[in-house]
């Protein structure tokens, strides 16, 4: 009865009108992750005790009339949001015992919402990276291509969806780290604006970044899930007071006389040949449902890559300081002081990749240092927004390419940081004004898969999802299954 | 900025990090092409631009001061890595 690529639309009805249990699904997923995900090392926990009653309690609601959309949904969470009782590790050593006494708020929702957890999913350290090659876990693969990274640093998340173990899962998004690796493994993955939706118990890489969204194959499914995210939290103090709409009533809205921004920086040296041209295929696509192409500027574009690697680091040196070896999480063996016992548990306990950003943030915010840098970069942030805010003057929303290149081999950037951070170049300006923005499939290059990034001012995913769907409603790209099957 | 073997050990003290020698001169290599990179900022000029720390603009929300988080002490302290009578146990500071 198992069910790869069936999406959480069609799940949700095959439950509703009683052709399989939420039981029986969630033993299916479980027992299919069990035999496949040595392929792709996608998840680091399962929850299959937890999972099982919370399908038990699914299919007593079903069957009592009171079931929402996701009910008896097996999904699954990015290792990084806290869930009470599952190990929740970050992808790190220094968490890799740590089982949480609290609920984070999204993977709470999802519970309240009746939808089946089965595990935790593989990431990049702390979130730090775009291949999710540094999680203490070890790679996860790619299943279009199993010499390919996923991308990250929600990989796992991507992975355990395109290998089509879950309909859906979360991941967390900081410089890009959903919409990479949804372009990478053909899946539909949106950011939310900042504050949409609720950071508590998503542990913290760089706050004033950080947020939380669905990844799946549809944007019916995004928005499906994205129903149950968005809302206010009072536990999250940057929480979004902002009404949230049904993201699935707009899907089909008419995109008659939408304006899409082209800007021209997305498409200067350093794109591969072939993502210049899937993406500007897909975006012509608009052009026979009534919208309007625009040639539009984004000036200070390159300088979201100087001014992302200090404030992200920043932020993260100041966030992962609570690490220490006191209260939870590793303690290095025999320590001789305090003082060793700190630097020790640290050292030890994280990555390298997690170690070079708190140094370089640590250097960032140090005494005659911190306006040359963090004050500096937080400038170049205004300009960013600023240059957002004056197209969005023009224009509805933006398209252009996600990544530079598709999916990269395991290992190719794995020795130069810089290199990994000039890969992001689309994704982190997003993330540097709080903006939404999406991925969504867009076709292949040499078997691997390429995303349409779509960009929209503050609250607009409704019209984010609405513009995905209307492109998946014309091509089938959404729908291809990788032969790794 | 070029930083050498001494800045890294300097910066991993202030981090709380252990870092030998041969890790920092590889840190120091890593570190100083991350901020090559960075120092492209340096040639923007920023005058009169408001530093952005929150991307909304939007200010700290305040809460009424009253309790509203259960005591969870027992949880808490049953993840320390040592704990003794609801105190952390940490290697002794004072003689």
């Amino acid at each position: 009865m198992t069910m790869p690529y069936s999406t959480i639309a069609q799940l949700a009805k095959g439950l509703q009108d009683g052709s399989f249990s939420s039981r029986e699904l969630t033993q299916d997923v479980i027992a299919d992750i069990k035999a496949r995900d040595q392929h792709y090392n996608s998840f680091i926990s399962l929850s299959e005790d937890q999972a099982l009653a919370q399908a038990d309690a699914a299919d007593a609601r079903i069957a009592a009339g009171s079931a929402a959309p996701m009910t008896g949904i097996p999904m699954a969470h990015k290792d990084l949001f806290c869930t009470q009782g599952v190990r929740t590790t970050a992808g790190s050593k220094i968490l890799d015992n740590f089982v949480p006494p609290y609920e984070s708020t999204v993977s709470q929702l999802f519970l309240d919402a009746g939808a089946v957890s089965v595990g935790k999913t593989n990431l990049d350290e702390f979130a730090m990276g775009s291949s999710n090659e540094s999680s203490f876990y070890g790679a996860v693969h790619n299943p279009w291509d199993l010499n390919a990274v996923p991308g990250g640093s929600s990989g796992g998340s991507a992975a355990a969806v395109a290998a089509g173990f879950v309909a859906g899962a979360t991941g967390t998004d900081t410089g890009g780290s959903i919409r990479q690796p949804a372009a990478f493994c053909n899946l539909t993955g949106i950011r939310p604006t900042y504050g949409r939706v609720s950071r508590f118990g998503i542990i913290a890489y760089a706050s004033s970044l950080d947020q939380a969204g669905p990844m799946t194959h549809t944007a019916e499914d995004a928005a499906l899930m994205l129903n149950v995210m968005a809302q206010f939290d009072p536990q999250d103090s940057t929480s979004a007071q902002v009404e949230t709409p049904d993201y699935t009533t707009s899907l089909n809205d008419s995109l008659a006389g939408l304006k899409i921004g082209v800007p021209t920086e997305f498409f200067e040296a350093g794109l591969a040949a072939g993502v210049a041209e899937a993406t500007m295929a897909a975006i012509k696509q608009y052009e026979a449902m009534g919208a309007e192409i625009v040639d539009i500027s984004l000036p200070n574009l390159k300088l979201s890559i100087p001014a992302y690697y200090v404030i992200a680091p920043s932020e993260a040196s100041s966030n992962l300081s609570r690490y220490d070896g006191v209260r939870y999480g590793y303690r290095c063996d025999d320590p001789a002081d305090l003082m060793d016992m700190y630097c020790r548990s640290r050292a030890e306990g994280f990555g390298e990749e997690v170690k070079r950003r708190i140094m370089v943030g640590t250097y960032a915010l140090s005494e005659g240092f911190y306006d040359a840098y963090y004050v500096k970069a937080q400038r170049i942030r205004r300009m960013i927004k600023d240059d957002y805010a004056r197209a969005f003057e023009q224009v509805d929303v933006i398209m252009g390419p996600v990544t530079p290149t598709p999916a990269f081999d395991i290992g190719s950037h794995s020795k130069d940081p810089v290199a990994m951070y000039l890969e992001d170049i689309y994704t982190l300006s997003i993330n540097l004004a709080g903006i939404p923005a999406m991925s969504t499939p867009a076709g292949f290059v040499n078997g691997r898969p390429v995303g349409l990034h779509i960009m929209g001012n503050y609250f607009s995913e409704a019209k984010l999802l609405n513009i995905a769907h209307k492109l998946q409603q014309v091509t089938d790209w959404h729908l291809q299954q990788p032969q790794s099957l | 900025m070029a930083l050498n073997n001494a800045d890294i050990l300097k910066i991993a003290k202030l981090a709380r990090l252990q870092v030998d020698d041969q890790q920092a001169n590889d840190y120091a290599n890593s570190i100083t092409s991350i901020l090559d990179l960075v120092d492209q900022m340096q040639a923007v000029n920023t005058d009169g631009i408001e530093p952005l720390s929150n991307p909304l603009d939007a200010h700290q929300r305040l809460r009424a001061d009253q309790v509203t988080a259960s005591n969870k002490r027992d949880e808490f302290m049953a993840i320390a890595p040592k704990s003794e009578a609801g105190l952390f146990l940490v290697p002794q500071v004072i003689e």
